[in-house]
């Protein structure tokens, strides 16, 4: 692995085994900001993956050391709030680097900065952001959300957590389960029901910024999960747990608004995510076929292994172009709905693709090691088609955007 | 010693019983699992250890349809060394004394120190044939053994009863009948040997003439006059309020609704 | 032996024989009473379960296909699959155990042993007091393995052997060890030998455990042999035979691995059919949504293919005839299903499969395996390549 990466620092981006096409999406800023990261990876990621993962331990002095100086833990916010000032194009890429080296660093950070931070960020008051947007953003402290329950899987909306009126504000009681970082944040964001819409019968769902030390927020359940152990997932029960209205987000009703939105970004990072992680793959598997096929003197067992280095590298450049892409559809603010469903559709089932077949060129010498990188990324992918909407959910989106183009198409 | 194992197959107790249609006096047997009814193969499993301790042989007895044979397969592979399967279609619609009557029967015609029931099939869930057979036949009967000790002449055994609050002791001369409760010893798996064995082990067949009974005397003296289904469980309810509301509203509803107490 | 059908006809019957039923329903019995309730927690120690290799041995399970006469159930082919099928779906570690035994030890005694050696042996293995292991791969020599640099060479009244085996399957717990050794690697595959090696002979020891991803509890340990003494009378077959001896034990062992990952598959299946059905969403069981239904059609029928394919298999070898073709396409082609229904199962559960509160996630590392010990999933298609283009 480190060998990979000093090769990916040293080469010129032609050169480089992503291949040139990203050439056309990064200027020279993102190319050095790639660049930056690819160093730090290196330096202080790749050390502690392997061990950090065992342990199942959480990387706190990684993150609050050495990440949050650097501006890592609020790369798309602004300079003025605490955050590094880039782009969504940046903030991906770097998901997507850490991804690379170790997917548990990437799910903390994708769910710190999108999910923890951006509902904040774009729908808290003014004086709420004041108040936590720029520890967030500097990585003094981490940040989480909650919309999943155990009976609103992907039926999001079938949220049970109610949010009952009370002076200026409101009572929490309810259980979130699979919250990322939930654990070691000092926030969390979430839905609950607020209400019930008098025409329809519907529940109204509203977002609420809660701060981990509120009375009545405990923290349970540390999932032990397929892969990812370096991150924590874990369940977060709300019981009379009183909030002041300040930390409604956006207006009453609007919260199953804001959580669609939200993923809509959250899509964007977790398709990076993947991305790493089909990265890491090819790396393993071309550092093998370099050192390996020197070896097998007979040619015809090196047609299959070559093919299969051509199908990965050729899904990974195709993701990564819709991926990147879709960054900046956001970074224009156009719409981008579709684009990012599609994007983490295909990134995360090309991932998928790209970790299972490289383990079967791995274990040509007899059999798969727990801890190889390849293993672990094979482990950690499985999230990527699951987490934040399953592929079966982003076909829906998908199919609904196109039925839905294609309507406004046909009136015009 | 020869120990003689009655066995019943019954629906597997996952099964979903459906009462037919018919005036509802049985259930449909079509596409139904049978089992060997779990107290039968307590039995069975006892059988085999007593034969361990004491040497002889165990004999598999059923009286059933042509499916009965996979019980006495089952019973063959797991050690048993002979099979009977007593089949006639004289015997359809019969009641638990005539299942008794057929059973002393066969009985007779094997050699038997001591015969083991199941307490009961968990089919029907009557329990009656093991004291029938014992009447019939005039031997002493113990039922739902907990524990059953042969005597080292063979000649008598102890047999244990839980009731409430204690054990019961037996002393029973043998020939015995005895039914087995639920026991800690699981019937074992059949090994593969025992399976390819079970193939060279015979099973004899009877049929009514060859027990020298007649269908006619076995028309069932009870009659099944009707089958329901259980009530359905209501939901339960959930009482709000800190513990002492709701304590003082639960025993409100157990006095006034449930009217238990 | 029983063949496949009662009736002797043209083409393999589609049912089974009583025996075969019998003996599918005791191992499902004993599989999901003994063998799954253990399954996980063996998953996470990756302790060797000597309880469940005494268990099964107490029933037969390790001796399928060995004669009576040596002590074995005398059953065939297709009981064989059947017992592996059963246990893998209830834990695919003890499968790949007995697997290994059955397969990759006690056949290669019976066709190329001497009568001595196989009276020495599987009584022995058949009655489970012996737990053996076979060993061709090595850290330079995986799909190629032919290349392999364990040398024996000929001393007095011993060979001596050196060198390193990895990835043993059954290592750990296994006192016998069928070793493959080359005289001279120059000779290529005609140089390999293959020896009987117990566990007490001076030279030998079983090195390093390794940590795998997936059949965690299956012993998988490294080999050593550092001027490793070995009887003469040890030789298995002839010098020089090692290569067809291993080529022809692969043939066999690659039916018990379609029947392991068909076990995986339906494993996942049954799962995910149940829980499919139970959990709702949107208002209704997950069970009714197209998507849903997709993965487990798929699911089904992949399964049912590969079982076809492994009877075929079986079937042909009982009458004797060549099955190196069928075996390697059922090995293939039950592998794919097996890491396909895997995937899908993690799939169907979504978050809750993701943690190690539910099987799946096992099923999922336990299937890669499949596709790449006993050959490959590129070696197969060689092997079947060359049928193709060489009928002969």
């Amino acid at each position: 692995m480190p060998d990979i990466l000093q090769k990916a620092i040293t080469q010129p981006p032609e050169a480089s085994p992503e291949g040139g096409h990203t050439q056309v999406l990064l200027d020279a800023e993102h190319l050095a900001f790639r660049a930056e990261l690819r160093a730090f990876v290196l330096r202080e990621v790749v050390p502690i993956a392997e061990d950090y993962e065992r342990a199942e331990r959480f990387p706190s002095d990684l993150l609050k050391e050495k990440m949050a100086p650097q501006g890592y833990l609020g790369i798309p916010y602004p300079k003025e709030w605490g955050g590094r000032g880039l782009d969504y194009l940046a903030y991906a890429m770097a998901v997507e680097e850490f991804s690379r080296a170790w997917g548990s660093l990437g799910i903390i950070v994708a769910a710190h900065t999108t999910l923890g931070i951006g509902p904040l960020y774009n729908f808290g008051s003014e004086s709420l952001k004041k108040a936590w947007v720029p520890r967030l953003a500097q990585g003094e402290i981490i940040g989480s959300y909650g919309l999943t329950e155990p009976q609103a899987g992907s039926d999001s909306g079938a949220t049970h957590t109610t949010a009952r009126r009370d002076g200026d504000g409101y009572i929490l009681n309810g259980t979130k389960v699979f919250c990322t970082n939930a654990t070691h944040a000092a926030s969390t964001t979430l839905t609950a029901v607020t209400g019930k819409d008098a025409e329809s019968g519907r529940s109204r769902i509203s977002a609420f910024f809660v701060p981990r030390d509120t009375p009545g927020v405990m923290v349970t359940k540390h999932e032990d999960k397929l892969g990812l152990r370096g991150s924590d997932t874990s369940t977060v029960i709300l019981e009379d747990a009183r909030v002041s209205e300040h930390n409604m987000l956006g207006r009453e009703g609007e919260g199953f608004k804001i959580f669609m939105q939200t993923l809509d970004n959250g899509r964007i990072s977790i398709g990076a995510m993947a991305l790493g992680l089909a990265q890491c793959a090819l790396d393993e598997g071309l550092a093998y076929a370099h050192n390996g096929l020197g070896l097998f003197k007979s040619l015809f067992a090196e047609q299959e292994t070559l093919a299969l280095l051509a199908d990965i590298a050729t899904d990974i450049s195709a993701a990564r172009m819709m991926l990147y892409g879709v960054a900046k559809l956001k970074d224009a603010a156009l719409p981008h709905t579709q684009e990012a469903a599609m994007a983490k559709f295909f990134a995360s089932e090309v991932a998928r693709r790209a970790t299972d077949r490289v383990l079967n060129l791995l274990g040509r010498d007899g059999g798969i090691r727990h801890d190889c990188p390849a293993s672990r990324a094979f482990r950690d992918v499985k999230l990527c088609t699951i987490g934040e909407g399953t592929s079966e959910v982003q076909r829906l989106v998908i199919s609904r955007e196109l039925l839905r183009n294609y309507a406004k198409g046909e009136n015009k | 010693m020869n120990i003689v194992v009655c066995l019943k197959q019954v629906p597997d107790t996952e099964t979903r019983i459906r009462i037919k249609d018919d005036a509802g006096k049985g259930i449909v047997r079509e596409n139904v699992k049978f089992i060997i009814s779990p107290f039968d193969e307590f039995a069975l499993e006892e059988a085999l250890r007593l034969k361990e301790k004491l040497g002889g042989q165990v004999i598999a007895l059923s009286l059933g349809p042509d499916r009965a044979k996979d019980a006495l397969r089952t019973a063959l592979a797991v050690g048993a060394d002979k099979a009977v399967h007593v089949n006639d279609g004289g015997l359809a619609g019969t009641d638990s004394l005539g299942v008794a009557r057929t059973l002393a029967a066969a009985i007779r015609k094997l050699d038997h120190d001591v015969v083991l029931f199941g307490k009961k099939g968990v089919g029907l869930d009557r329990g009656q044939v093991p004291a029938q057979v014992a009447q019939i036949l005039g031997l002493p009967f113990a039922g739902q053994a907990t524990e059953i000790t042969v005597s080292d002449d063979g000649k008598s055994a102890t047999v244990d009863r839980e009731i409430e609050g204690g054990r019961e002791r037996f002393e029973v001369p043998l020939p015995a009948v005895i039914s087995r409760e639920k026991s800690a010893n699981e019937l074992r798996h059949a090994a593969l040997k025992g399976i390819m064995a079970a193939k060279s082990k015979p099973i004899q067949a009877f049929t009514l003439a060859d027990l020298g009974l007649d269908a006619a005397a076995l028309q069932p003296k009870v009659l099944v006059s009707k089958m329901e289904y259980p009530t359905e469980r209501t939901a339960g309810r959930v009482l709000q309020g800190d513990a002492a509301t709701a304590a003082r509203e639960l025993v409100r509803l157990l006095h006034e609704e449930a009217k238990v107490i | 032996m029983m063949t496949l059908s009662e009736t002797a006809v043209a083409g393999p019957s589609f049912e089974l024989t009583e025996e075969q039923r019998m003996l599918q329903d005791m191992v499902r019995d004993f599989a999901t009473s003994t063998l799954a309730p253990r399954a996980a927690a063996y998953d996470r120690s990756c302790e060797f379960p000597h309880d469940n290799v005494k268990e099964m041995a107490e029933l037969g399970l390790l001796g399928v296909t060995v004669p009576d006469t040596y002590g074995g159930a005398g059953m065939d082919t297709l009981a064989y699959t059947i017992v592996i099928e059963e246990i893998a779906k209830a834990c695919a570690s003890t499968a790949v155990i007995a697997a290994v035994q059955n397969s990759l030890v006690n056949f290669p005694l019976m066709k190329f042993g001497t009568e001595e050696q196989k009276k020495k042996y599987l009584p022995k293995l058949a009655s489970g007091e012996l737990i053996g292991a076979y060993s061709l791969t090595e850290p330079g020599s995986g799909s190629d393995a032919v290349a392999m640099q364990t040398r024996v060479r000929k001393e007095g009244n011993k060979y001596i052997l050196n060198g390193t085996k990895v990835f043993v399957t059954n290592a750990t717990g296994a006192e016998l060890f069928i070793v493959y050794a080359t005289l001279d690697p120059e000779l290529k595959s005609k140089g390999v030998c293959a020896f009987i090696i117990e566990k007490n002979y001076p030279g030998f020891s079983v090195g390093r455990h390794e940590e795998m991803m997936g059949v965690r509890a299956s012993g998988t340990s490294e080999l050593i042999l550092d001027n490793c003494e070995v009887p003469l009378e040890n030789l298995l077959g002839t010098e020089g035979e090692g290569f067809k001896i291993a080529l022809a034990t692969l043939d066999v062992g690659r039916l018990g691995i379609a029947a392991q990952a068909i076990g995986i598959a339906q494993a996942c299946l049954d799962y995910s059919l149940g829980y499919a059905q139970e959990r709702k969403q949107f208002g209704k069981a997950i069970a009714t949504f197209q998507l849903i239904q997709n993965k487990l059609v798929e699911m089904a029928v992949n399964i049912d293919a590969a079982r076809m394919l492994l009877w075929r298999a079986a079937w042909l070898r009982e009458r004797g005839q060549n099955f190196t073709k069928e075996a390697s396409m059922a090995k293939l082609f039950a592998s794919e299903t097996a890491m396909k229904a895997g995937i899908e199962a993690v799939q169907v559960l979504g978050g809750y499969g993701y943690t190690k509160d539910y099987p799946v996630e096992r099923y999922f590392r336990d299937a890669k395996i499949t596709q790449i010990y006993e050959g490959t999933a590129e070696v197969q298609k060689i092997v079947i390549a060359r049928h193709l283009t060489n009928p002969a």
